[in-house]
């Protein structure tokens, strides 16, 4: 019983921070409906300047996802300007592949000035604490990120509910042109929508880097995590990320330890597969 | 237009296809070298992203699955040889024939969804499929499939002296996937498809049984892109998942003929022609900068074309008016 009670947890745990990396996405989807194919290299961009952060400057995790947050919102409004606005509209599929051209880019990049090594901060604050209730066992590292995640996502939620610029957000998603009719400048809107969707992604990478290795290819499988949770949550719905994202990580949790952990992803791609036969919409789509 | 007698486009065509046909017997221009590993890859990639084509540009499926089909096809080919021990050619057939019926499988389901949500299904069955037959020890497993030592020749589908073997069999596969395609085009099938892609209730209303011709498309450019699989596996010796079954590789498929000019029947040539040397190039000579350099360069030629013209090159060429007779072309068949 305490085995699966473990299990539970750390699907818990890791759904929560797969929401944040997903809620960036949906966001982005939501509003603009473009998928942005480097959304996982945003990811990792963030770890990386995390971990040179903490190497060089010897400023931990726990306080760099600010820098890595602000540093992604940046290339995230850059993305914007320069690829995605000059390219939306023209044809369906165009914002993709030009941000798969900017993924490629990153990564080879990264590749190319840091070595394909797996690199992990040693020293940081929380590395190997941990707390120990009977049988089980919860990584202080995976707890914080977990919970700060969650944090982060009540943020966002209230910006969107509650806050003028979260009204102009949904405004613009709902309609551009009426929105630009009441006096939103929806250019301005769509630039802070992408930065605050790589925002979003940049915080998740900063904290990721306390208990996780980085490396040019650390990226690809969260961003396809994001897309399926997105594709699942329903797109542009902050508290369907969440419940999408807490399923999956769920399932990579108990699939992987009940059945075998290279079947791990196989039972999440498989999952999210029947989910959207069943609502081809997603969860919480409409 | 039954009956079609042969234009002057046909001419174009065969005059291509001699010229090429007729390379390796200009001394020095292609032998067992570099050259020639790029005319190679240049006429494998256009043929691959030319099935994709099929499905993805004529009825306008954006599929990033093909891999899947790729990579059985690739495996049909390895299996042959290194399991079983036999020519790779019923391997080839097989393949394709399998990665045929896989496509059906895959896509009856997945054509119920719609743009961004079809593409990401497609995402999630190539890594199924990857992470698969990384632990399925039948096929080989993550360490792949090795061939063996086999003496050269058409039976063995193997070259080790010279490439010319290759050239003739890539050259064969991109003649036999054009042809394909330039018949599907010119068919009913190919009417069906354009009118699916432009407007599927509109299609649906004149009577076209628009799932029927959707799948009827995955079907032939699967089997087509598991041909290119298995001279793929041919033309390296080994098989394993990620070199085959990955997203990287769907990737391929579709920036080659997004950079040519996605739904033209030259685009997927014109994207290898200018890609594929271009890789290979960088790849040989930009060393000295390090790895990755190749696909940085890619990455920055994929951004600058959505910018600048997502049509592709085929675009740009119509841009400056020299594509006017492609369109008049394209307007008779609309």
């Amino acid at each position: 019983m305490s085995t699966f009670v473990q299990v539970m947890l750390d699907g818990l745990l890791a759904g929560m921070l797969y929401a944040l990396v997903a809620a960036g996405l949906s966001l982005i989807w939501g509003v603009m409906d473009v998928i942005n194919f480097a959304h996982g290299e945003f990811l990792m961009v963030a770890m990386y300047l995390s971990y040179w952060l903490g190497f060089l400057a010897h400023v931990d995790p726990i306080v760099s996802w600010v820098a890595s947050g602000a540093f992604v919102f940046i290339l995230g409004a850059l993305t914007y300007r320069f690829i995605v606005s000059r390219c939306i509209g023209k044809a369906a599929m165009a914002p993709l592949l030009a941000t798969f051209g900017l993924s490629m880019f990153l990564k080879n990049f990264c590749l190319n000035r840091f070595s394909p090594n797996f690199r992990i901060l040693q020293t940081t604050v929380l590395e190997g604490k941990k707390i120990i209730l009977g049988d089980i066992v919860i990584g202080l590292p995976q707890l914080v990120t977990g919970l700060f995640s969650l944090a982060i996502l009540f943020a966002l939620y209230f910006l969107m509910k509650k806050t003028r610029l979260g009204w102009a957000i949904q405004a613009t998603a709902m309609d551009r042109e009426a929105a630009e009719l009441m006096g939103i400048n929806t250019d301005r809107i769509y630039l802070l929508v992408f930065g605050l969707g790589g925002a979003c992604v940049g915080i998740a990478g900063g904290l990721l880097t306390s208990y996780l290795a980085v490396h040019p290819e650390v990226g690809a499988l969260f961003g396809l995590i994001a897309f399926l949770i997105v594709a699942m949550g329903g797109f542009g719905s902050i508290p369907g990320a969440l419940a999408a994202a807490i399923l999956i990580g769920l399932v990579e949790a108990l699939a992987g330890f009940y059945i075998a952990p290279v079947f791990k992803y196989v039972a999440v791609f498989a999952m999210y597969l029947a989910v959207i036969m069943i609502r081809p919409k997603g969860l919480f789509g409409w | 237009m039954k009956t079609r007698k042969f234009e002057q486009k046909d001419f174009l065509w065969i005059g291509l296809v001699c010229m090429l046909a007729a390379l390796p017997l200009v001394p020095g221009l292609i032998g067992n070298s570099f050259r020639a590993h790029v005319l190679i890859l240049i006429l494998l990639y256009a043929s691959m992203a030319q099935s994709w084509n099929i499905v993805s540009g004529y009825a306008g499926q954006v599929s990033f699955g093909h891999s899947v089909f790729f990579g059985i096809g690739a495996y049909g080919a390895g299996m042959a040889v290194v399991t079983y021990g036999l020519t790779p050619w019923p391997g080839f057939l097989a393949g394709a024939v399998l990665a045929a019926v896989v496509s059906v499988l895959i896509s009856y389901p997945c054509f119920k969804l719609k743009g961004h949500y079809f593409a990401i299904a497609t995402f999630a069955i190539v890594e199924i499929f990857n992470r698969l037959f990384m632990v399925w020890d039948w096929v080989g497993g993550a360490l792949g499939l090795d061939y063996p030592i086999l003496p050269d020749g058409w039976k063995n589908f193997v070259w080790s002296e010279t490439k010319v073997g290759f050239f003739y069999g890539a050259l064969a596969l991109f003649v036999l996937i054009f042809g394909i395609v330039r018949w599907i085009e010119t068919h009913r099938l190919g009417y069906y498809l354009r009118a699916v892609r432009e407007g599927q209730e509109t299609a649906e209303s004149l009577g076209v049984n628009s799932s029927a011709v959707k799948i009827s498309a995955m079907a032939f450019s699967a089997f087509l892109a598991a041909l290119c699989g298995g001279f793929f596996v041919q033309y390296n010796y080994r098989v394993d998942p990620p070199m085959v079954m990955s997203l990287d590789m769907s990737m391929k498929f579709v920036l080659i003929t997004i950079l040519g000019g996605v739904g033209n029947f030259w685009g997927p040539l014109l994207g290898a022609a200018i890609l594929i040397p271009l890789q290979e190039y960088s790849r040989a000579y930009l060393t000295a900068l390090g790895s990755g350099v190749d696909l940085v360069i890619f990455g920055i030629i994929i951004m600058l074309m959505m910018i600048k013209q997502p049509k592709g090159i085929m675009g740009i060429l119509q841009d400056l008016g020299l594509g006017a007779k492609e369109r008049k072309r394209e307007g008779e068949a609309d």
